[in-house]
């Protein structure tokens, strides 16, 4: 017997012999023959604790994570320090081991969490109403796009090229099933291109989806844009990055319909990318469209404050084919990550780690961009991540800091053919001056030893 | 005698976090500014910049602490009590898998460290599809959805691009009356029309129903197997040639596969596209409602239209050992359902759990879920319970089971919420309520096979209690719950002038 069950021989007689069954086997007599797997799993046999232990311990030492070396990855997960609180608070089995709140009574403290965790977003966002999370992300711009069209029914989705390249692929997954076209705005200059973007809008289009900082790190002037896409009645839809949203002019305030965005730097690990947490909140007229669950106040027979799950009519547990989304789920946990990490940085802290990013990444912008062979690929202004073009093979340079311990960022030529030079670069408060002049050094040298290559063998210009 | 001394924590009740903030309060330290202060405005003009800072509460630590110790102690949780919620499987969550899953190496590795550095994370996840693959019955994996409803939704869209590729031009999906909300909500989000299967006196599909319904039209069943019901369709068979026959495709709901892990396989019983709750069967603990994750299984049809990127392995010539990649490349599949590799510290725990069991341990696991099921489905059958509260279908069950409180509710006068709420008050979270749906009054009940004996016995016990004490004064239970940290709430009103967020301050 496993050690998660604790059924005694003794149990098994006195249990079959109230079910009236010979034998366990009795109780799977409904399978037909011919859909019984009438030989053991080939899977390899069950281990001690200990032994499970030192197999899952042997595979994740092969992985070179964020405590191995020094790291500048970004491009939408950021390795940020994740306070000791959080670890202690989520790991009380009332938080981690209770399912959905269907019984409010008894799930008081969780519902009250999804309250405050959607009041912090709102007031992240500048937009009056937040669910409760979703999946992450770029499956949040999915959904997105779905409250566009039950919103306003119209057939293309315009999506800058800012926007991760994730939510883009996510999207034109999603996007057929809704009866969508998707339609891609280009950049210039590392910015949505405005004078493009408004030749591809018009009466068709249902939503134009921005990001903000967008995928390039630039900070985009998005007042031009929304102007733009609310002259032709489209929704705007803006994915942001929470942290920088301390500063940057919020969605709410540049009249943006919905606010959606990748909670993980909000108190979350890295996890190889997930579980993590999408945020989405939405102007007010969008409520009863908003997919997903939400926590309502309200009160009790005996008039005391409480908590519910609300505005369930939305839901496929009750509209079913006619729900606002398929999902019935939220990632509570990982939000409640967010609402704990919000309430450590706190109204000042937010605002202050905000611009110790922008400030570092500011000076590693300029510090990078005066080594011979690295120029900037834009010049906006950015937040916490920016990209640079390199006179040097990007991978091959990549492979040479790896070498000497320090991770440069992320290689943008996958995802924009027409960057194959880039490498993108993030900041957070775990990557120090010092660290950051020592990827001055390793990077130089990198870049130098790769334009070298190049000149050699001629593979470049 | 009334007593009017207040606790703290009764005083401090429902206040939340915002309310506890106090101007000036903090409890980060940022780490020092080590580099040049330039001028805000040089970095970021004020027209780009928000108005007035995001009101996030002002709390120094211990406030913090207690604010969410507080809250935690107004939860129910499986680590504290029976949680027999049908269709959800909360089953015990072992400690292992949070030690495992927060290894350095796991936590904090990032999803776009290339794979060369991730070799035991791709190696890792490489291990679960393959038993989950062996599990399903069907050969090729995709890890990346992110619920079992994310998996369903990726399942029909795959039945899409599978049909599209041919030609066949489809608009159709099936789904059974007695089928999880979920399945019809994901068909219209992937652009077909639902049409609703019936269920046969005994529990399973309606035969002739669904002779009658599968057309050239239809897309794709999607079926649960055992059923919401509990039951496993002993016509699975014939289901799976009527639906072939049509041409159409077969999904499984693997909702409800912790009753037949080792024993009977969806892909043997002729599914096409199944998903899992890495949750349910194969554990991770809950959170009140999430992360979970809902990889799909599929055949050789199907496959070359599975999310990318895919897990590959490949043998180095010469020997050594295998190495694993990331393959982007799918030129029909139907691309990215999610950002990066999944919910993989998910993938984590499961992996775990699936070494500890084995084989045999998966196997042993449904056994003793379906054997718990039944055995408390006999105690509730006993007299001054079963009579009212009948098994709606059938005479067993497998890992679950639906009783109806229409006798309940005629005889003593109380509503099967009303029992539910009464068993707050016993100390245990109740059944799922009012569903599936064509059971009136139903109560779904799961036990799963991580409870003892003793715990069966007693829930069973409670709920005699219950019945035996509304029979007397139905009052109590319409009453219920009274020793929660809150009473019936009034549902109606909050989605009436709906309150979402705490009022910005002034």
């Amino acid at each position: 017997m496993s050690r998660y069950t604790s059924l005694t021989d003794d149990d098994l007689r006195v249990m079959l012999d109230l079910i009236g069954a010979a034998s366990v086997d009795e109780l799977f007599e409904d399978l037909p023959e011919g859909v019984r797997l009438r030989r053991p799993l080939d899977l390899p046999a069950g281990m001690s604790e200990q032994e499970v232990f030192a197999h899952l311990s042997a595979l994740a030492d092969r992985n070179v994570s964020a405590a191995d070396e020094t790291t500048f990855l970004g491009a939408g997960m950021y390795d940020h320090y994740v306070p000791a609180l959080i670890d202690s608070i989520l790991s009380r089995s009332e938080f981690l081991t209770p399912y959905t709140p269907y019984q409010p009574e008894i799930s008081q403290g969780g519902l009250q969490v999804m309250f405050e965790y959607q009041t912090a977003i709102s007031e992240l966002t500048g937009l009056p109403v937040s669910n409760a999370s979703l999946y992450e992300g770029p499956s949040a711009v999915g959904a997105a796009a779905y409250l566009a069209k039950l919103a306003n029914g119209r057939p293309d989705v315009v999506v800058s090229r800012g926007v991760h390249p994730h939510s883009r692929a996510t999207l034109e997954t999603l996007a057929p099933g809704y009866g969508q076209n998707v339609v891609e705005a280009p950049l210039r200059d590392g910015v949505t291109d405005l004078d493009a973007l408004t030749g591809l809008i018009g009466p068709g289009t249902t939503a134009v989806i921005v990001q903000q900082p967008n995928f390039l790190g630039a900070v985009e002037d998005l007042a031009p844009l929304v102007a733009a896409a609310k002259s032709v009645g489209a929704l705007v839809v803006c994915a942001c990055d929470p942290l920088p949203m301390a500063l940057l002019r919020t969605p709410g305030e540049l009249g943006i319909d919905v606010a959606v965005g990748e909670g993980q730097s909000l108190g979350n690990r890295l996890d190889y990318g997930g579980p993590s947490f999408g945020f989405f909140a939405a102007s007010q007229e969008h409520i009863r469209r908003m997919p997903g669950r939400i926590a309502g106040e309200t009160r009790d027979v005996d008039g005391r404050r409480g908590f519910v799950l609300t505005l369930q009519t939305r839901e496929q547990h009750i509209r079913r084919e006619k729900a606002t989304s398929n999902i019935c789920t939220a990632q509570v946990l990982n939000a409640l990550a967010g609402v704990i990490y919000l309430s450590w940085l706190g109204r000042r802290g937010a605002v202050e780690l905000a611009e110790l990013m922008l400030r570092r990444a500011d000076y590693a912008r300029r510090t990078l961009t005066a080594l011979p062979g690295v120029r900037a690929l834009h010049d906006q202004p950015i937040a916490r991540e920016f990209a640079l073009a390199l006179d040097a093979p990007v991978e091959a340079v990549i492979e040479r800091c790896a070498a000497e311990g320090v991770n440069p960022g992320y290689a943008l030529g996958r995802d924009y053919p027409e960057h194959p030079d880039g490498l993108l670069v993030a900041i957070t408060e775990q990557r120090s001056r010092a660290d950051i002049d020592r990827l001055a050094d390793v990077l130089g040298r990198a870049v130098a030893a790769g334009s070298r290559t190049g000149a050699l063998t001629g593979a470049r210009a | 005698m009334s007593v009017s001394v207040q606790t703290p924590q009764q005083r401090d009740h429902a206040t939340t976090i915002y309310e506890r903030s106090r101007p000036g309060r903090r409890a980060f330290t940022p780490p020092p500014l080590d580099v040049p202060e330039v001028p805000l405005d040089d970095l970021l003009a004020p027209h780009l910049r928000r108005e007035a800072p995001a009101a996030l509460p002002e709390v120094a630590e211990p406030e913090i602490v207690r604010h969410y110790n507080g809250l935690s102690k107004r939860n129910f949780d499986l680590d504290s009590g029976f949680y027999p919620l049908g269709s959800c499987t909360m089953k015990h969550n072992p400690k292992l898998h949070e030690r495992v899953a927060a290894l350095p190496g796991n936590a904090r590795l990032h999803p776009l460290q290339s794979p060369a550095r991730a070799q035991g994370a791709l190696e890792l996840m490489w291990l679960l599809e393959r038993a989950l693959a062996e599990v399903s019955g069907l050969p090729h994996v995709s890890l990346q959805p992110s619920a079992g409803s994310h998996g369903e939704l990726a399942g029909v869209l795959l039945t899409r691009a599978y049909h599209a590729d041919r030609g066949d031009e489809r608009t159709l999906v099936l789904t059974p009356d007695t089928a999880h909300g979920t399945n019809p909500a994901t068909v219209t989000m992937a652009g077909y029309e639902v049409v609703k299967v019936g269920t046969s006196p005994d529990g399973g599909v309606d035969l002739e129903d669904l002779r009658r319904k599968a057309t050239d039209r239809v897309a794709c069943l999607m079926l649960t197997n055992p059923n919401t019901l509990g039951l496993f369709d002993p016509n699975i068979e014939s289901i799976a040639r009527i639906v072939h026959d049509a041409g159409a495709t077969l999904y499984y709901d693997g909702a409800n596969l912790n009753a037949v892990m080792g024993i009977s396989r969806p892909g043997d019983m002729g599914f096409d596209i199944v998903h899992f709750n890495l949750h349910k069967s194969f554990t991770q603990p809950h959170g009140g409602g999430g992360p979970g994750a809902g990889p799909i299984a599929v055949s050789d049809r199907i496959a070359p239209y599975l999310m990318v990127p895919r897990i590959v392995r490949t043998e180095p010539e010469g020997g050594g050992a295998p190495v694993y990649d990331l393959d982007h490349d799918g030129p029909k599949s139907i691309g990215r359902l999610r950002g990066f590799q999944g919910n993989y510290g998910v993938f984590v725990r499961s992996y775990a759990y699936i070494c500890s069991l084995g084989a045999e341990g998966l196997r042993e696991a449904s056994e003793i879920a379906v054997l718990n099921a039944n055995y408390l489905l006999a105690l509730l059958k006993r007299e001054g319970i079963g009579e009212h509260l009948p098994l709606a279908y059938g005479e067993r069950c497998m890992h679950e089971f639906v009783l109806s409180g229409a006798p309940m509710k005629r005889d003593l006068g109380i509503r099967t919420t009303d029992l539910a709420k009464r068993l707050l008050d016993f100390g245990y979270h109740p059944p799922t309520v009012y569903f599936p749906l064509l059971v009136e009054e139903a109560l779904l009940v799961e036990p799963t096979e991580t409870e003892t004996r003793e715990t069966l016995e007693a829930f069973a016990d409670a709920v005699g209690e219950i019945l035996r004490e509304a029979a007397d004064d139905p009052e109590i239970a319409r009453n219920a719950p009274y020793s929660t940290p809150v009473r019936r709430l009034d549902e109606a009103a909050a989605a009436r002038t709906p309150v979402v967020r705490q009022p910005p301050p002034d």
